[in-house]
């Protein structure tokens, strides 16, 4: 049975309780106890960091070239935290209520709070590295608000805050591989778990410039490789991000979370053609100042700024008074969806709405600099001028990559908008401690399921990754090893070793031998589209039982016609781009199988049966307040468990943004 | 935006590993869209040579939204292409026209070996912040984040200097192979917050003998890194660098 080892007490006690009573390792063992960090971006970086610092002999393993690259890098807008420096009723208890409201209740009332309590540290620490966060002109920090919440509590560096995050953490890394506590892999990719007797114990790892195997043991494995958002093809994730290190766990035994959980974020640039190879996030912190809207006629041939206010159709305003233009990503989503699926979508595909910061800039920031200069009575111009001025400090970075894609200028005209696949709250089952079922084998940040239910309020991603690697692994971790001080590393000429490596190398080889003729590419972009279609914004019965069978077909194609050129033993890339597709093309089946079970509306997860009249999402708690823990059985079959969710604390309603 | 399709020859840089010969290699594209990126350009040609029993080219690339700093292509004799204050990533075919001929180089620097086609290998920047380029807190509880008020001008300024996203243009664009304007981006980035006080003689003195030892050159203020730098790092960011230096070895204690 699934043990999530919630510690008892009152949920705001239950961490400190934790800690309080957690076993610890005394130095001196520390230093004989190896860890495998697999993945370093937020979580991994900031768990590798902290582990060495605290003693641990750290190895940290990354595909990119610097451990500076991982995709936490592209985050933009911002990371959340309790900190009520605004002084606008922020708390610990609203930040986890509004993160359990967000995630529709579908994810764990402890593990939300240790976060919230968490979250001000992580600003505290990251400060101290010499994070440059936006601040305000008194020295203090500033602030912003996102969508799901109603106060100021997004902390920012421009539309960098994710490369000034994971710099931070990087820097911390480096330091710690400078004094020899931590080891660094760049250019290795994960390939497999090492299992003696029933514990994790390293891992296979593939050097990608020489293409040779290689064994690590550790005393511990902690996966922080991210999400598999990439299994749409299509997606704001990085070229490389993938599902490999996690689905190989999976396939030794660790339950998956929440496989069908995606989050579909609302502002990205739209599709423009078939050789598309990602997707581009335009930060959710544009809502705070952009008005979302389509025009009221269907198809209509003006040109944005040709429209007049009365003939515009604010929609999410008018459905949502309340939040507005600051509903949560998959409210807004849907929306959109919504509008253009009847008719009113813009641009040469239709396939997009308008996202305008004129109104913002001309009376927001525009009047409020007219004023501070004494410039009374000021004319458009001016307040366009004054206005502009401060939209580029506050989202230069993301204009500018605007008009560098689409070759539009978006101070002048409204930027054209579509949701995008980028977050997956899915991903390895955990415990309150960050385990997995499979004992001394750790999942991290975007690699778990654990803090986001069904929907991930923007801004929390960061936060999530590095309360993980920073504040609640270091603790977690030696409540495990604490128990393992007496096990002297393991050799890797160990049976285990030796057969998993083998299995390893016959899986690249076989790929190898394939020499069929069709490219590794053109299948992802098969599984992407089938996911899109029938796994994506909206889903169905039917849809989904068509995809589990479009899918297997996919599979035996891939198996039997892919084209690999190249050899084994040599920077290959296209080998290594087949291995991820060919776990993504399980990964997609098993999607599928968790939002065919999932017969209820949740979060990102549209059941297209489960619906009010209103076209709302509607919820099943009676029959689905559950987390799915899917078990691998063999090929295509998977066992379901059920962790029950229990709520204590926050009152289970339908959530209402209106 | 108006959309054309166009024809293009490309003449790429192959090279099979580190210790082998390399060679320009002459190809042809068809139908590429304006609306494609430089590097999905790439994707159609690679995909093309797979089809025909070819070895694709060897790039790297990971976000493709000009921030991780992985993609590193000399194109047309300049590194990341020829836009101001972009990533070849960001880099989208409407900036060519039918029948153009672009000319495709790995970074070049002996600091940066070729690993293979156009992917270097930029360890040396690694080695370079684990010289010292950081502040020395672990993990646990500092202060409070809003204890220590800082000036907005030296926030902001700070944040345009830690924008660098290492990627090695600079180096690639400069005559000598100098990563003075990496280097003078982290001391500058960690000089200018209060955090960054305490260590920032060693600091400076160690990130530079590591940036030697690396056997990148010398600055000679041509300016060549801040006219490429995706990010604008600016020059000024050298002169505080050499301010930093100098004052460091006039004082240090040790």
């Amino acid at each position: 049975m699934l043990n999530s080892k919630i510690p008892a007490g009152a949920l705001d006690q239950k961490w400190v309780d934790y800690k309080g009573h957690c076993k610890l390792v005394n130095p001196a063992n520390k230093r004989k106890l190896e860890v495998i960090v697999v993945g370093t971006g937020l979580a991994g970086a900031s768990a590798a960091a902290s582990l060495g610092e605290l003693g641990y002999k750290v190895k940290a393993f990354c595909f990119q070239d610097s451990p500076r690259r991982a995709h936490s890098i592209a985050a933009q807008g911002g990371i959340n935290a309790a900190k009520n420096y605004q002084n606008d009723g922020d708390s610990v208890f609203r930040l986890f209520y509004d993160t359990i409201k967000g995630g529709d209740y579908r994810a764990r009332e402890a593990n939300v709070h240790r976060l919230a309590e968490v979250s001000v540290n992580i600003i505290d620490q990251c400060v101290a590295q010499g994070v440059p966060f936006a601040r305000e002109y008194g020295g203090l920090l500033n602030n912003r608000s996102f969508g799901g919440t109603q106060v100021k509590r997004t902390f920012y560096a421009a539309g960098q805050t994710g490369q000034q995050l994971l710099i931070g953490a990087y820097q911390a890394l480096e330091r710690q591989v400078a004094l020899g506590n931590v080891h660094q892999y760049t250019r290795h990719e994960m390939l497999d778990v090492v299992m003696v007797d029933g514990k994790a114990r390293g891992i296979i790892a593939r050097d990608l410039v020489t293409g040779k195997l290689e064994r690590h043991f550790g005393h511990a494995v902690l996966l922080c490789t991210g999400g598999y958002g990439n299994v749409f093809y299509l997606s704001t994730n990085a070229m490389g991000s993938n599902v490999t290190a996690i689905w190989k766990a999976h396939k030794k035994g660790a339950y998956f979370g929440n496989p069908c959980f995606t989050q579909i974020h609302p502002t990205c640039i739209p599709v423009t053609g078939d050789h598309q190879s990602k997707l581009t996030l335009m930060s959710e912190s544009l809502r705070n100042d952009g008005r979302i809207w389509v025009p009221k006629q269907k198809d209509d041939p003006r040109k944005a700024n040709d429209i007049p206010e009365e003939e515009r159709d604010y929609y999410l305003e008018r459905r949502y008074p309340a939040f507005g233009n600051l509903v949560p990503r998959d409210v807004a989503s849907r929306a959109a969806k919504e509008r253009c699926d009847a008719g009113y979508g813009v641009g040469t595909t239709k396939q997009a709405v308008y996202l305008d910061f004129k109104f913002n800039l001309i009376n927001k920031y525009g009047k409020a600099e007219a004023n501070k200069h004494g410039i009374e009575n000021p004319d458009t111009e001016t307040l366009i001028r004054l206005g502009k001025e401060v939209v580029k400090e506050e989202y230069g970075n993301l204009f500018d990559m605007y008009e560098k894609i689409t070759g539009e200028n978006p101070y002048e005209v409204p930027m054209r908008i579509y949701p995008a696949v980028h977050y997956t709250m899915g991903g390895l089952w955990v415990d309150y401690e960050l385990m997995t079922n499979i004992p001394g084998l750790y999942a991290l940040g975007e690699a778990n399921f654990s803090d986001h239910g069904a929907n991930r309020l923007g801004a929390s991603a960061l936060m999530q990754g590095l309360a993980d690697g920073y504040f609640v692994i270091p603790y977690t971790i030696g409540n495990y090893l604490a128990d393992d001080i007496a096990t002297k590393p393991i050799p890797t000429t160990h049976e285990a070793f030796e057969q998993t490596e083998k299995a390893v190398a016959e899986r690249i080889n076989k790929l190898m031998s394939i020499k069929g003729d069709t490219t590794v590419e053109t299948y992802h972009k098969r599984l992407g589209k089938i996911m899109w279609e029938k796994c994506g914004m909206a889903r169905n019965a039917q849809g989904l039982k068509e995809a589990i069978a479009e899918i297997q077909q996919l599979k035996k194609e891939f198996w039997s016609n892919v084209r690999i050129p190249g050899t084994i033993e040599e920077m290959n890339p296209e080998l290594d781009k087949a291995g991820r597709v060919a776990d993504f093309i399980e990964l997609g089946e098993l999607m599928c199988q968790d939002a065919l079970n999932r017969n209820e509306s949740c979060g990102g997860h549209f059941r297209e049966e489960s619906q009010t009249e209103e076209g709302e999402a509607k919820r099943d708690d009676d029959n689905f307040a559950y987390v799915s823990a899917w078990e691998y059985k063999g090929e295509s079959a998977w066992e379901l468990h059920k962790e029950a969710l229990t709520f204590e604390v926050a009152k289970l309603t339908q959530r209402s943004y209106k | 935006m108006e959309h054309y399709l166009m024809n293009l020859t490309l003449k790429v840089w192959r090279q099979a590993n580190s210790n082998a010969k390399g060679k320009f290699e002459t190809f042809k594209v068809k139908d590429i869209s304006s609306e494609m990126s430089f590097l999905e350009m790439i994707d159609v040609l690679n995909e093309q040579m797979i089809r025909e029993g070819h070895d694709p080219i060897a790039f790297d690339h990971d976000c493709r939204e000009g921030i991780c700093g992985m993609c590193s292509m000399y194109i047309d004799g300049r590194p990341h292409g020829p836009w101001h204050a972009n990533t070849v990533c960001q880099l989208h075919m409407r900036a060519y026209k039918d029948g153009d001929t672009i000319v495709i180089e790995p970074w070049r620097a002996n600091a940066f070996p070729v690993i293979k086609d156009l992917m270097v290998d930029r360890s040396a920047f690694d080695r370079i912040i684990q010289a010292g380029g950081y502040v020395s807190v672990n993990t646990g509880s500092p202060v409070d984040a809003n204890a220590t008020p800082i000036q907005k001008d030296n926030a902001d300024a700070a944040f345009a200097a830690a924008a660098c996203i290492g990627c090695g243009a600079c180096v690639a664009a400069c005559k000598n192979s100098s990563a003075m304007l990496f280097v003078s981006a982290k001391v500058s980035h960690l000089a200018l917050l209060p955090q960054g006080n305490p260590e920032r003689k060693s600091r400076v003195t160690n990130m530079i003998a590591q940036m030697d030892k690396e056997g990148f050159g010398s600055c000679t203020n041509t300016g060549a890194c801040e006219a490429v730098c995706p990010k604008e790092i600016k020059m000024s960011n050298i002169a505080r660098l050499n301010n930093e230096y100098l004052v460091a070895g006039l004082t240090i204690d040790k």
